[in-house]
């Protein structure tokens, strides 16, 4: 049989061939690296990937705008957040939707929250694997002060879904700020003791100075974004080259670095989270306190909907604790003021007709969130570079194609280049510092 | 040179690739002859326009309401910092495009990932194969043609070694 290969097709009689992967500890999610060797000299490697597809985008072909959300965390599930924000935003360019300030300070904060803690689990497991386990526990630890921001206000760690068409789901936990003060504060501290143990740790160095080299133009031609292009002194960051949300009003620097080998996107990471640490306490300040909610009876839902078929009832309604923070009062300072754009409050659609009406039409099938007819391309700022959606929609309740431009998938295809000639320990640090993210690169 | 006068600049470089020019919820739109796909994206790559960075490539499927599937590159300018949308449209029979490997490198991962899905040829590709899915696997998925959920034969067991 034809060898389905490329390496297997070219590869001399006399050298060795060896997988590393698709299950090997060094190959976060799946990836199969196919490396003919002369010892431990690499002549050649070939990626092989695809383990993780699930067919996100034919999924999203058949669930409806509202619906396929929820696939959107499953992308690159360290930073889901801003995946969702990715989704939204592109949807919302369509409809050409407003999204309330309040709502756009949330989404600049969840962003930086999910962007520290997607750098911090690259360079916690490159560190790992590096054999830097201290760094690994470190970095975790503060990646949990900063999930549990993340947990408080969305309710889950990596699952967030929070980050809604025409704005956010629920307002902050009322606790917000001090957890998010608590979160910069410990991770400042990781940052601190991470930089002493590895800025200067020959063993470190020896694997990540000089090896993994991309000159600028590769990583060009490779559509290298996010902190791996940096690294190669290119200060392209879709925040400053096309500002989004609130980013032209805040305060930010974009590190670069100059060598574009393992250790600049390792050192183009720490800076990176510093200044995202900076913009979280800027656009902390910038969130105003909320205001309390109306004093006064509460009644149950039930006891609503009784009353409410006589007359229309003012008291306040308990709603479940899942909908904490999207009490009525609340939401119409989170999610844009068109109609239909976004789930209407549960108290209209529990006590009077017409927001039954609207619950509804907003999920019935055919109805709902409709773009209109057309195509658009929107991109973010993702943890690994830009996480660009395109979509075409042609007036239905759900998409006619969609698809993710995945930053890791341009990144990871490099690899084969990278670590050709060099020795086989160079792989686990060149990958790890591509922080390739599985669920988003196979979709 | 503004958005308006690069659009005319390129309209006017590219002379007859050009099919048309049009503008989707802000983004820049250039619709081309698929035989003038390579040419034309050499010509963007270099200078006076310089879009360095082949951002994405993907297809949609038009197959069953007007026979033809639609390439839909992306590219981006570094040093004029603007985007542009690139499409192209080959007939759902046979759909066949020139490759871009050469021009940019990630061109042979993104042309094996549309290959894969839609069944796209790239003439000229050094390793065309299948790349999210496996060798055997029957159809291309995001074909319209094929229906979602199904499921694929059962492939052999490789032989031990």
């Amino acid at each position: 049989m034809e060898p389905l290969t490329r390496i297997e097709r070219q590869a001399r009689p006399e050298s060795m061939l060896l997988n590393m992967g698709p299950s090997h500890p060094a190959m976060h999610g799946t990836l199969r690296i196919m490396l003919e060797l002369d010892g431990e000299k690499i002549l050649n490697a070939e990626c092989e990937i695809g383990y993780l597809h699930r067919g996100f985008e034919k999924t999203c072909e058949n669930k409806t705008w509202f619906n396929l959300l929820i696939y959107t965390d499953r992308l690159n599930y360290v930073s889901p957040l801003i995946n969702n924000l990715g989704y939204v935003m592109t949807v919302e360019k369509m409809m050409g939707l407003a999204v309330p300030e309040r709502a756009q300070l949330i989404r600049v904060l969840m962003s930086e929250l999910s962007r520290v803690s997607d750098h911090l689990t690259c360079l916690a497991a490159m560190a790992m694997e590096s054999g830097a386990f201290t760094v690994f526990l470190y970095m975790m630890k503060a990646r949990e002060y900063l999930w549990d921001v993340i947990e408080f206000t969305t309710g889950a760690r990596m699952t967030t879904s929070y980050i809604r068409i025409g704005g956010v789901r629920a307002d902050l936990h009322p606790e917000w700020r001090g957890s998010l003060a608590t979160a910069i504060k410990e991770t400042r501290k990781v940052l601190k003791d991470v930089s002493g143990l590895l800025d200067q740790n020959s063993i470190f160095l020896g694997r990540t100075r000089g090896v993994g080299v991309i000159s600028r133009e590769d990583a060009l031609s490779y559509g290298w974004t996010g902190p791996c292009l940096r690294s190669t002194g290119i200060p392209y960051d879709v925040r400053k080259a096309h500002p989004y949300l609130v980013y032209d009003r805040l305060l930010f620097e974009v590190p670069v670095g100059e060598a574009g080998d393992n250790y600049d996107r390792y050192s183009v990471r720490m800076r990176e989270m510093e200044q995202s640490l900076r913009l979280l306490e800027q656009v902390a300040a910038l969130i105003p306190d909320a205001a309390p909610l109306p004093a006064g009876p509460v009644i149950e839902p039930a006891e609503a909907i009784r009353r409410s078929r006589r007359t229309r009832t003012a008291e306040r309604i308990r709603l479940s604790p899942n909908l904490e923070g999207s009490e009525k009062d609340r939401l119409a300072g989170l999610t844009a003021a068109a109609p239909l754009a976004s789930v209407p409050a549960k108290e209209d659609t529990y006590t009077t007709m017409e927001g039954l009406i609207s619950h509804f039409l907003f999920f019935m099938r055919g109805k709902g969130i409709r773009p209109p007819k057309g195509d658009a391309y929107f991109s973010v700022e993702g943890g690994n570079g830009e996480v660009g959606f395109y979509i075409v929609s042609d007036g239905s309740d759900r998409p006619y194609r969609l698809h993710l431009r995945a930053p890791c998938f341009h990144i990871v295809s490099a690899l084969e280049q990278l670590i050709r000639g060099r020795l086989l320990a160079d792989v686990i640090p060149t990958f790890g510092s591509m922080n390739m993210i599985g669920g988003e690169l196979d979709r | 040179m503004g958005p308006e006068n690069l659009i005319d600049a390129i309209r006017s470089s590219l002379g007859e690739a050009v099919l048309d020019v049009a503008d989707s919820f802000g983004d820049a739109v250039l619709v081309i002859r698929a035989d003038a796909v390579r040419p034309a994206l050499a010509a963007l790559r270099e200078a006076p326009f310089d879009y360095a960075l082949l951002l994405d490539l993907t297809c949609v499927d038009f197959a069953a309401a007007e026979g033809r599937f639609e390439l839909v590159y992306h590219l981006y300018s570094l040093s004029r910092n603007v985007r542009l949308r690139i499409k192209a449209s080959v007939p759902a029979g046979d759909p066949a495009a020139a490759t871009l490997v050469g021009l940019w490198k990630n061109a042979e991962w993104l042309e094996r990932e549309v290959y894969d899905m839609f069944g796209v040829r790239f003439e000229g590709h050094p390793d065309l194969r299948r790349l999210l899915t496996y060798e055997g696997f029957e159809g291309h998925p995001l074909r319209k043609s094929y229906p979602w959920r199904l499921e694929q034969p059962r492939i052999p067991l490789k032989d031990d070694v």
